[in-house]
């Protein structure tokens, strides 16, 4: 804040945001773009566990009121892609912890592992899914 | 207007000694919520489709009722610290800074008290 503000007094130009008509799309920067939406979606997905919490402790007509909105086709695809959402965000959250204590910084390595946690999310987001359909359908 | 170098007036005060703490707490929540993540996507699996029953003899169980609050807690501390960074990082109107910040802030730890109150509530069978 404090620099940025001393920027636009002195009209100095500033490098531009990394997604816009100035820089192609890189694996790299989108990856971390998409770490920070998740992080937003998935914070709203935690006040979905804290209304699970409360209507379960309210009671029967709570929870019923509940399960009938969450067991409906706008909850279950939301149920969806906040899982999907949280299974990207944990994986790609562990690549940036391997990356705190300095492991696959590198370009060619940052590439790798954000191929890689793409792949595993796609593979686990199918298996959880298929698990899911399976179980609801039995 | 203030004629004296800036270095002169930091010198001598040192740091806050809180400039990693930020950063610190987004990683031990992240190490805690990877584990619990596991265990929560594990039992959720076991509960989708089931009613109020399950879900309420699940959050009975001493040891769900605590790894239940810690994740509770971990989850609201580790989205409070990255939304304040993704509002310091985009909102530039300060007021609408300052009130998304307390917003965030206020709604976090409300969230996280009721939560921590009604898994209490279950677990005692109240």
């Amino acid at each position: 804040m404090a620099m940025s503000s001393v920027n636009n007094h002195k009209k100095r130009p500033i490098s531009p945001f990394m997604i816009g008509p100035y820089y192609r799309p890189q694996l790299t920067s989108m990856t971390s773009i998409a770490h920070r939406i998740s992080g937003l979606i998935l914070a709203i997905g935690g006040l979905f566990l804290a209304i699970w919490l409360q209507v379960t402790s309210l009671g029967p007509e709570a929870f019923e009121c509940f399960s009938e909105y969450a067991g409906g086709p706008l909850g279950f695809t939301f149920g969806l892609i906040l899982l999907i959402t949280l299974i990207y965000h944990f994986f790609n959250g562990i690549r940036h912890l391997f990356w705190d204590i300095g492991w696959g910084l590198d370009i060619r390595k940052a590439y790798r592992n954000g191929w890689i946690v793409i792949g595993v999310t796609i593979t686990a987001s199918l298996l959880l899914s298929i698990f899911i359909w399976m179980r609801l359908s039995a | 207007m203030n004629l004296r170098n800036p270095v002169a007036q930091a010198r001598g005060l040192g740091s806050a000694k809180e400039g990693t703490s930020h950063w610190l707490w987004q990683r031990i929540t992240a190490v805690g919520l990877a584990m619990l993540s596991v265990w929560f996507i594990w039992n959720l699996l076991s509960l989708i489709g089931g009613g109020y029953a399950e879900s309420r003899s699940f959050l009975a169980q001493p040891h769900n009722a605590v790894l239940m609050s810690a994740y509770v807690l971990f989850l609201f501390y580790h989205a409070q610290l990255g939304l304040q960074v993704v509002i310091e990082d985009y909102v530039h109107v300060r007021w609408l800074e300052i009130t998304l910040q307390l917003i965030v802030k206020f709604a976090a730890c409300l969230v996280v008290l009721a939560s921590l109150f009604a898994i209490t509530r279950i677990a005692l069978g109240s």
